[in-house]
């Protein structure tokens, strides 16, 4: 199987679903670059080259660039996918959401509900979250937790390019509305990814690893720092089991209380900030549903409750650590070094 | 025309006697505009409302007895019981939702007109927008992206002179034509108790948009017989205001004076359909007394995702 990096497998599901579906636009500020200035034809693709490559094939009529007004082109996606097309917007920061919330949470996730079904909202928003990018507090934030909070939206988060790929065509066939967590640290990051076009449905959590000792379940960035942790163990014979969720919502609940249950040690990896998170929530669906299975108390491994600095020397401690992954491990079980 | 101010005057009564729970938002005063505007469009053509949305539904051909229904909140409403007055929405008819957020609209009808242009459905796309809602954000983003992008959108200002309770004089600064014009969209202020008025500029705007010609703004005067909001004591307003309102410029007086003069429909058939309406409006309102409430089982329907 071919290998590709993780910004190849989001490019590629979008050329295949642009293929495939005439209905299906990309959206969003420079996703071609360079509309109207002299570099015009396949300039940009987005500030980290995500959709390079689809101006030229599909045109301007179908690789929007958009003015830099994210209420208004995000409410032009909502709008667009309630009357007909099955648009990819580009919000690129998910720091600047906040101008465009109301779109997302008042429009977007409400329509089906609201109008008694009979509306659909087959719109994808990209956007890039994360920190180790060195691009400070309003560049660099997770919030996938706050889109997970309000119903009527999906929320996906891939770990490597496979994920990317299968999620990515996954979220554009789906009538509901997604936010699509790329995380901006993991474009480079290679994988094999088969060529041809797979859908991975949502809601089902991939187990990476499986083990005896402790059930790691961590999120998007974080799956990776948990295999690794998870393969260092292993040496000492430690086994973990690592649990992917792929999706914030709709979460697998039955693999995170099937797996917790197994090894009754839990270690939740969380980027976002401590309260009100992923891990907070996963700890309390375990903690209600069995906690009589629990042979330790869970750990959590989050960033701490600040805004992300941007000195390197700062960053790296702030974003969660295999050693604090592992470190967490070796509490849950018992077995220091 | 007659619809709607019938609609809105047994809303108004019933919400008084205590049937209707929640908020609401009458048009009641402004029918000219809603329906000199929609009179140009068909199914395939998309408006999105405002909180004031009854007017624009009716205008838009939505069904009047599940619209009732809706806005008792009851099973078999046009949205199930789940949108309630401010969110009434019809998609098959075109109609994208009145809107509980003061200028959520105008982004959404970029949206619409989006997707007419790409699918070259021929189609337009309205947002009708309040004098408040003028000064959001995205309304201005929203002109901004329509004339970008060359989108047949159609910007309805209508300006009932009050926000909520503050007055258009204060709180707009500047015109609104000239806002349009800022954005080299083609913006004309109409008398929005005209019907011919609107009508005729919304046949121009119209046909602009679907010749591909690009966005256009109507700045509609309109005037606004109830409160804000239903229970609303409209200490800010004159006494005398509505009932002057009512007496020299209703909407309907006005058509039927018009019409009547140039001979084009006689006073006693006019009668007819206010009578027939109002007896239509009356039985709505009986049945949507009498409609079943949603259930428990109706609570989690159509949420993507249930837990």
């Amino acid at each position: 199987m071919a290998k590709k990096s993780y910004r190849q497998a989001i490019s590629e599901a979008l050329r295949q679903e642009m293929e495939r579906d005439h209905r299906v636009i990309v959206m969003g500020e420079d996703v071609a670059g360079g509309a109207g200035a002299a570099g015009e034809q396949d300039a940009w693709g987005g500030p980290l080259g995500v959709t390079k490559g689809l101006l030229p094939q599909f045109g301007r009529e179908r690789v929007i660039d958009t003015p830099i007004t994210e209420s208004g082109f995000i409410g032009a996606a909502v709008g667009a996918a309630a009357t007909g097309l099955r648009p990819v917007a580009d919000l690129m920061f998910v720091d600047f959401m906040g101008v465009c919330f109301d779109q997302i949470f008042n429009q977007a996730a409400k329509f089906k509900y609201m109008f008694g079904g009979k509306a659909t909202t087959p719109v994808v928003i990209r956007t890039m979250y994360g920190a180790g990018f060195r691009a400070a507090s309003q560049h660099s934030q997770c919030l996938y937790n706050i889109f997970t909070h309000i119903p009527g939206l999906k929320v996906a988060l891939p770990s490597n390019p496979y994920e990317a790929k299968g999620l990515m065509i996954q979220a554009i066939r789906d009538d509901d509305p997604v936010i699509f967590f790329e995380h901006k640290a993991m474009y480079d990051m290679e994988g094999e990814v088969p060529d041809e076009a797979y859908a991975i449905p949502f809601g089902q959590a991939n187990v990476t690893r499986e083990g005896d000792d402790a059930t790691i379940i961590a999120f998007g960035r974080m799956v990776n720092f948990a295999n690794d942790v998870a393969d260092k163990l292993s040496k000492e014979g430690i086994s973990c089991t690592v649990v992917d969720p792929r999706t914030t919502s709709p979460l697998d609940t039955e693999t995170i209380l099937e797996t917790a249950a197994e090894t009754g040690r839990v270690v939740v990896v969380d980027e976002a900030h401590p309260r009100c998170n992923m891990a907070t929530d996963v700890s309390a669906l375990i903690c209600q549903e069995a906690f009589d299975k629990l042979k330790a108390p869970i750990k959590m491994v989050t960033a701490p409750h600040a805004p992300v600095p941007f000195s390197a020397a700062l960053e790296d401690l702030y974003i969660p650590s295999m050693d604090k992954i592992e470190a967490a491990v070796r509490a849950v079980t018992g077995k220091s070094h | 025309m007659v619809m709607i101010r019938e609609f809105e005057e047994a809303v108004h009564e019933e919400f008084s006697a205590g049937g209707i729970p929640g908020f609401v938002h009458l048009y009641a005063g402004e029918e000219a505009s809603g329906v000199g505007i929609c009179m140009h469009l068909n199914d395939d053509d998309y408006i999105a409302s405002t909180h004031r949305g009854h007017g624009h539904c009716l205008a838009k051909d939505c069904d009047e007895h599940a619209m009732m229904l809706e806005i008792f909140g009851k099973k078999d409403g046009l949205c199930g019981g789940k949108g309630g007055s401010m969110h009434i929405a019809d998609l098959s008819k075109g109609m994208m939702g009145a809107n509980g957020i003061v200028g959520g609209g105008p982004p959404l009808i970029c949206g619409a007109a989006l997707t007419a242009k790409t699918l070259k459905t021929g189609g337009v796309a309205v947002a009708f927008v309040g004098d408040g809602a003028s000064n959001q954000g995205t309304v201005f983003e929203s002109y901004n992206l329509a004339k970008v992008l060359n989108l047949p959108a159609i910007f309805v200002v209508e300006d009932n002179g009050y926000a909520e309770a503050t007055s258009s004089k204060y709180s707009v600064a500047g015109s609104q034509v000239n806002r349009g014009k800022g954005f080299d969209i083609p913006s004309v202020e109409v008398d929005g108790s005209d019907f011919f008025a609107v009508w005729e500029a919304a046949r121009e705007a119209v046909e602009r948009a679907r010749a591909g010609g690009g966005p256009s703004l109507i700045h509609s005067r309109v005037l606004r017989y109830y409160g804000h909001f239903e229970g609303d004591a409209m200490t800010y307003r004159p006494g005398d205001e509505v009932s002057k309102y009512r007496a020299e410029k209703d909407p309907l007086m006005l058509f039927r004076r018009r019409v009547t003069e140039a001979g084009l429909l006689e006073s006693g058939d006019l009668d007819e359909i206010e009578r027939k309406t109002k007896d239509r409006i009356a039985q709505c309102v009986v049945e949507a007394k009498a409609a079943p409430q949603p259930t428990e089982a109706d609570l989690l329907t159509d949420v993507y995702i249930s837990y």
